[in-house]
């Protein structure tokens, strides 16, 4: 049926696709570190998304003017910085020998390019434009942020370490407007993007920047010196935890982000793994409440929520009953966080079924179904359904339990619509503890009605305090209205808190040197022979 | 026979068509959209208005339909919604392994299977017979992901023989290439030597009690002679038509496998694309896979004529 033409033909298509296909960067090489990390590389703008793979990435190819050492104080990074004397001028002046991977110059200009589209999405960056009167460059290497009023968001801003991270971008590529993914991979940062390795889904490679100049002062949390230590560092996808499990264990791989709780038995005693739990990279779990549509427009039916939830059975489905990884954690902005509070611990914590069904019975609740939307396809999210539903059926409501993916629940929770229309009554998620922490960025807490995150909940005073943080420059005055605003989260039912979990990291023992920070990071790692 | 090929191949223009409106308009009727898995999980929704808008998202279904069907008919499917990337480039980058898991899977369950179901239909009834379909029974039944565990455990993990998981194209050596298909073949073969040692087995032993089969062993033909020259032959027509299948069934079925043995194919491409709502992606990979299957039942059909001479176009 072929022609002699046509067999070769046809022969030579599967061999250049065979050749074209991926290949899934596996057998480590001398000097090369290979991770799983716990999503896919599937886009490379990291100040369009929050997704966190896309944080991960933007650390290794790009840098920070500013990073919070491991005590969460803002040190210079690419830039240090001189405050005028009314508190209202930051001068900033880059160090020498930055240097972009294409080989031209960091300069204020692209500094300057980066912090203005990153401020137009990220909420501290919006505080901070809302305060900036103006943003000017003076020279090649400095620049100036000036308000109206003596404020320490500059810091608190430019230092912020995980969600939409302020990462400076050359010139050309920060003036992409904001709703257009960049292309560009050109950064600053320690590691090059190498292009033609990348596969989308499948793996990214990072080079060393040997222009590089790191700092001085040694590794510190997200802050010091960069210090590359191997020569590429190759991120794979396996989509199979198991997968990846084994391939650790037989040396193909070097480094897990996350490994699920019920695996953490398999590398249990085995002496070439090595486990490490960073707490600053946990999440907390958080249940949200649709405060535009009945019952939750009442106040009272939000407290019952709050009642009628527990934080212990679902860490337990999270991450195994006695688990040191799952923590019960009441602060609104976590328990590591500088701004962690106890404010009614027992009653989140804990669940008080009878009282929130006194509520329920005070408040006339009709037996109309709560519709709480449920992710199934995450790993730590599909838990939160059941659980969350059992609780709320525990205290007297009635729960219609909606299963979807991820994407389906991101879909619906955008709607105002009646329940009828695509509305929603409740869903639960995660957020990483860096997040958590700040109340000027902290989406779970915002409160301005429409314009807060979904769930709209509409408490002014928590906006004007969160704005009083931004403009205050004083960290006990910003603790005390941090703790104002806990106290409104809760007792408004703007989030109810469900406690926190950690992962857990997993390498083989020939990496040394892994840094606890906010984000899983590459630099300082060694690699033995 | 050529009037049959072009006829077939023009009707495929319809099946296609069909096949692009229908996929099209299930993608935009399902909840979710590209821009909230670009966005991330804390997108507001003034973000994701924004990012709607620049992607298209927010034209009328039917402009969308259109435009997207005057670029495939130009030979453009677009870029990836999500990374940005050619879409051919991206399903060009998974083809490699999939058909290289494929062919050798096919290749193994057919020269497996084959003699595993003539050998069951010569002894039919007796204790041979018995052990190949109860092998069958078992393929059929144990899911290809256990198989792929045990394989792991016992040939990568503890003789140490083969890699854990991975893929290699053909140009960095055949050895590298090789050895990471060895597991995933045999693992993800189970089932089709199973399907198709039973089809050979049926067809076998019906065509052993026709007429001309009898006559062939009366003109003295061997029994090995009547078994290769007249029962196989004319077996063949089922047969081919189930390894037709079970190789579209591997063309576009095998997530599991690609992901228990870390294999970047096409499955896995639909998969994580369906996850992300990475329209375009799924639409070409969809309109990838019913070409497949249009053209492989086309050479199904056309192998009909070759083991039946009684078949013509």
């Amino acid at each position: 049926m072929f022609t002699r033409n046509g067999r070769s033909g046809f022969v030579s298509a599967i061999a250049l696709a065979l050749a074209l296909g991926g290949v899934s960067g596996t057998a480590a090489q001398a000097q090369t570190v290979t991770a799983v990390m716990h999503a896919p590389l599937r886009a490379v703008d990291p100040v369009i998304s929050t997704a966190y793979i896309l944080r991960n990435y933007g650390y290794m190819v790009y840098d920070t003017l500013l990073a919070r050492d491991s005590e969460g104080t803002p040190q210079p990074q690419m830039a240090s910085w001189d405050v005028s004397d009314d508190g209202k001028i930051y001068t900033f002046t880059l160090r020498d020998g930055l240097t972009f991977h294409d080989g031209s110059p960091v300069t204020a200009e692209d500094a300057v390019a980066s912090l203005s589209r990153w401020s137009q999405v990220d909420k501290t960056g919006q505080v901070m434009a809302s305060l900036l009167s103006e943003m000017a460059v003076v020279d090649d290497k400095t620049f100036t942020l000036s308000f109206a009023e003596p404020t320490g968001i500059a810091l608190i801003a430019l230092s912020k370490p995980s969600g939409l991270a302020p990462f400076i971008l050359p010139k050309a590529a920060a003036e992409t407007p904001i709703s257009e993914p960049i292309t560009s991979t050109i950064g600053s940062g320690p590691f090059m993007f190498v292009e033609d390795a990348y596969r989308p889904g499948v793996s990214a490679t990072f080079a060393k920047f040997e222009d590089y100049v790191p700092r001085d002062e040694a590794s510190d949390g997200m802050a010091g010196g960069k210090v590359v230590k191997v020569d590429e560092v190759v991120w794979t996808t396996m989509p199979d935890p198991m997968t990846a499990m084994n391939a650790l264990m037989s040396g193909e791989i070097d480094f897990v982000e996350q490994v699920p709780p019920d695996l953490l038995p398999v590398i249990e005693g085995n002496p070439d793994i090595e486990t490490s739990v960073v707490r600053k990279q946990g999440s907390q779990n958080l249940a949200r409440m649709n405060h535009t549509l009945p019952p939750f427009d009442n106040p009272k039916m939000r407290e019952a929520v709050l009642l009628a939830l527990g934080q212990q059975p679902l860490l337990d489905a999270q991450v195994g009953a006695g688990s040191p990884n799952g923590s019960a954690c009441a602060a609104v902005f976590g328990c590591g966080s500088i701004y962690a509070d106890d404010y009614r611990a027992e009653d989140i914590i804990e669940a008080h079924p009878e009282e929130a069904k006194a509520i329920l019975e005070a408040e006339g609740y009709d037996g109309t179904p709560i519709m709480l939307m449920h992710a199934t396809d995450l790993l730590m999210l599909n838990p939160q359904g059941p659980v969350i539903a059992q609780q709320l059926r525990n205290a007297g409501f009635e729960v219609e339990m909606m299963s979807m993916d991820w994407a389906s629940v991101v879909a619906r929770r955008a709607s105002k619509a009646p329940l009828a229309e695509g509305g929603w009554n409740m869903f639960s998620t995660t957020n990483v503890l860096p997040d958590v922490g700040s109340p000027i960025g902290f989406i779970g807490v915002a409160a301005g009605g429409d314009s807060a995150w979904f769930g709209w909940p509409d408490v002014p005073e928590i906006e004007e305090l969160r704005m009083k943080i931004a403009e205050s420059a004083d960290p006990e005055e910003q603790k005390s209205f941090a703790q104002q605003i806990d106290k409104l989260v809760i007792d408004n039912g703007v989030m109810v808190p469900m406690g926190e979990f950690y992962n857990t990291s997993a390498y083989s023992s020939a990496l040394s040197g892994l840094v606890e920070a906010e984000a899983p990071v590459f630099w300082n790692v060694e690699k033995a022979e | 026979m050529l009037g049959f090929v072009v006829k077939r191949v023009l009707s495929a223009i319809p099946v296609l068509f069909m096949v692009a409106v229908i996929v099209f308009m299930v993608l935009r009727l399902s909840p979710g959209d590209p821009a909230v898995m670009i966005a991330g999980p804390n997108a507001t929704t003034e973000q994701l208005q924004d990012l709607r808008e620049s992607m298209g998202l927010n034209r009328p279904l039917l402009e969308q339909l259109f435009l997207w069907l005057g670029d495939i008919a130009r030979g453009d499917f677009g870029v990836s919604l999500v990374s940005g990337k050619a879409v051919t480039e991206l399903v060009l980058d998974r083809l490699g392994p999939t058909i290289a898991l494929s062919l050798t899977t096919i290749l193994l369950a057919v020269a497996v299977a084959l003699p595993l179901g003539v050998i069951a239909a010569w002894q039919q009834g007796r204790w041979l017979d018995r052990l190949v379909m109860a092998g069958s029974v078992l393929g059929f039944s144990v899911p290809v992901f256990i198989i792929g565990y045990v394989m792991i455990l016992i040939f990568a993990r503890y003789l140490g023989w083969f890699p854990v998981q991975g893929y290699k194209p053909l140009s960095e050596g055949i050895g590298a290439f090789a050895s990471r298909l060895v597991l995933p073949t045999v693992a993800l073969s189970f089932p089709y030597i199973a399907l198709i040692a039973r089809i050979v087995r049926t067809n076998v032993i019906e065509v052993m009690g026709e007429d001309y089969i009898r006559t062939a062993r009366a003109k003295g033909q061997t029994e090995r002679g009547v078994m290769t020259g007249h029962a196989l032959r004319n077996a063949a027509v089922p047969i081919v038509t189930i390894i037709g299948v079970s190789i579209t069934m591997l063309i576009s079925g095998v997530v599991v496998t690609e992901s228990v043995f870390n294999i970047p194919g096409l499955g896995r491409l639909v998969l994580e694309a369906v996850l992300a709502r990475d329209y375009t992606v799924i639409q070409a990979v969809i309109l990838l896979f019913s070409t497949i299957y249009v053209f492989i039942n086309l050479a199904v059909d056309l192998l009909y004529g070759f083991f039946d001479p009684r078949i013509r176009y």
